[in-house]
């Protein structure tokens, strides 16, 4: 098996050229399946026997929480392989993804807080899963915020990258530890109405949405890696070029107009 | 064994115990904070011994934990400073153990006097008598996972001109498995419960963090170190 597609992913200006033509494609499919699954699951998926129309919020709030716990571990490996090879475009994409990721977490709480109102006649609740998500929040900003506390970048993307590996092996003993102190302390006034199995007239638009959340994150991953490779390489060479290319058919343009 | 006395653990340990013993009120303040931050609480909940008891387990824990972010920082900070961190560097034997030296050092400085000094403020606090044992064996392991994981923490952020703020936004999401099952120990004991299987997780999540936290702090350390 030849390496040589390894190899060039470490090259941003390789990643740059193709990426948009990645994007072409991306982009319309990404938009036509969450649309799709927004309209079926809004409209033509049966209301929920005790939630009535509330609980529509599910396919929201769902792929949002998938993504951000899927989001931190991209970051991390993203991390992990700028560390062992040695790979420029690996930390931009992780630099990419912490945002990306923090701002998913921060729309599955905040989906869910909006659901627990009408379902437990509460915003907030101390539940395993909630406290879980505030804590992978917290991990979210500390590698953001650390990020931008360097103002060298190799030393913030390295450092950034070992805090994300700390924080890989620590979500499972948070998350088990935060699931068993529920347990503990678990409040007997809220029940969670939703069935443990849902039917498949609900569940089949909410394997649409998650699809679809995948793509949106490729999609907006790219697009952050691509700006992000715009920054870091903007004294080399190529990424002039480009920008003199921009600048000349902008020029044209309006030379064409007037 | 010759090994281990060249490891430059104990070189290291001995040279940080020697400068907390020369700068005594600079080690004694996170034990201060520790005290002083307790007579907040009663103020600011209720003198009411009967409620005081109820949250007390907690609020040592959380106070414990607070006063070991804070001092954390200083682990690196003065020989960033003055220098020792790069002769660190350098030195021939592998990094993580004389980190290791430096993280025992801190805990004999600074966990070990706050779960000594816990009793007192149980009593201040009314904690019930059932919980005093579990509370020193849970907080003596208890905040050797702390100095070990804020270890990483100070590590990455020791050449930061505000690390100390950084820092506890870094550490304080991966103290939380520490304080559920600190917490555990002491009410369980209190609940008349078998208090043994939350410190035995305590003693894992030990384990785990002498085991890893030196490598990840000196792996920090070569990279936060050179800018």
């Amino acid at each position: 098996m030849s390496w040589q597609w390894f190899h060039r992913l470490g090259s941003p200006r390789w990643f740059y050229h193709n990426s948009a033509r990645w994007l072409f494609w991306l982009c319309p499919i990404a938009a036509a399946v969450l649309l799709g699954g927004l309209v079926w699951g809004l409209a033509i998926a049966p209301e929920d026997a005790k939630q009535g129309n509330s609980f529509r919020i599910i396919y929201l709030h769902v792929p949002a929480s998938f993504l951000a716990l899927a989001g931190y571990y991209i970051m991390a490996i993203a991390g992990a392989v700028g560390l062992i090879w040695k790979m420029k475009l690996s930390y931009m994409v992780m630099k990419s993804a912490a945002p990306i990721g923090a701002a998913l977490t921060f729309i599955a709480l905040f989906s869910g807080a909006i659901w627990g109102k009408p379902t437990w006649g509460t915003y907030w609740v101390w539940d395993a899963r909630i406290t879980s998500m505030l804590i992978l929040l917290f991990l979210y900003l500390g590698v953001m915020a650390l990020q931008y506390a360097y103002h060298s970048v190799d030393a913030a993307s390295k450092a950034g990258a070992i805090l994300g590996l700390v924080g890989t092996v620590n979500i499972p003993i948070i998350y088990k530890s935060v699931d068993w102190w529920y347990t503990l302390h678990q409040p007997a006034t809220i029940k969670f109405t939703s069935a443990p199995s849902m039917h498949a007239d609900m569940f089949q638009p909410l394997l649409v949405m998650i699809v679809g959340f995948y793509l949106f994150y490729a999609v907006a991953l790219i697009l952050h890696t691509r700006s992000e490779i715009l920054r870091r390489e903007r004294k080399t060479s190529w990424v002039r070029e480009l920008l003199n290319e921009k600048n000349q058919s902008k020029a044209d343009k309006q030379a064409g107009k007037s | 064994m010759a090994s281990f006395v060249n490891s430059g653990f104990l070189a290291w340990l001995r040279r940080d115990l020697l400068l907390a013993y020369r700068r005594r009120g600079e080690a004694a303040s996170p034990l201060v904070f520790f005290v002083m931050v307790s007579t907040l609480i009663p103020l600011g909940l209720t003198p009411e011994s009967a409620r005081l008891a109820e949250v007390a387990a907690g609020m040592i824990w959380v106070m414990a934990l607070l006063a070991t972010l804070l001092s954390v920082d200083g682990l690196f900070a003065s020989d960033y400073q003055d220098g020792s961190l790069e002769q660190l560097l350098i030195t021939p034997q592998l990094l993580p153990m004389p980190l290791l030296g430096k993280i025992t050092a801190h805990w004999l400085t600074t966990g070990l006097p706050l779960t000594l000094v816990s009793p007192l403020l149980g009593v201040m606090l009314s904690l019930p008598t059932s919980g005093y044992l579990p509370m020193i064996c849970s907080l003596a392991l208890g905040t050797a996972c702390l100095s070990l994981t804020g270890a990483v923490g100070a590590a990455l952020t020791v050449s930061l001109r505000k690390g100390g703020l950084l820092l506890s936004l870094l550490v304080m999401p991966l103290y939380m498995p520490v304080i559920i099952f600190g917490t555990a120990t002491v009410t369980y004991a209190i609940d008349g419960l078998n208090w043994l299987p939350p410190l035995s997780i305590l003693g894992a999540l030990f384990a785990a963090s002498v085991a890893l936290c030196p490598l990840a702090a000196a792996g920090a350390l070569r990279v936060t170190s050179a800018n």
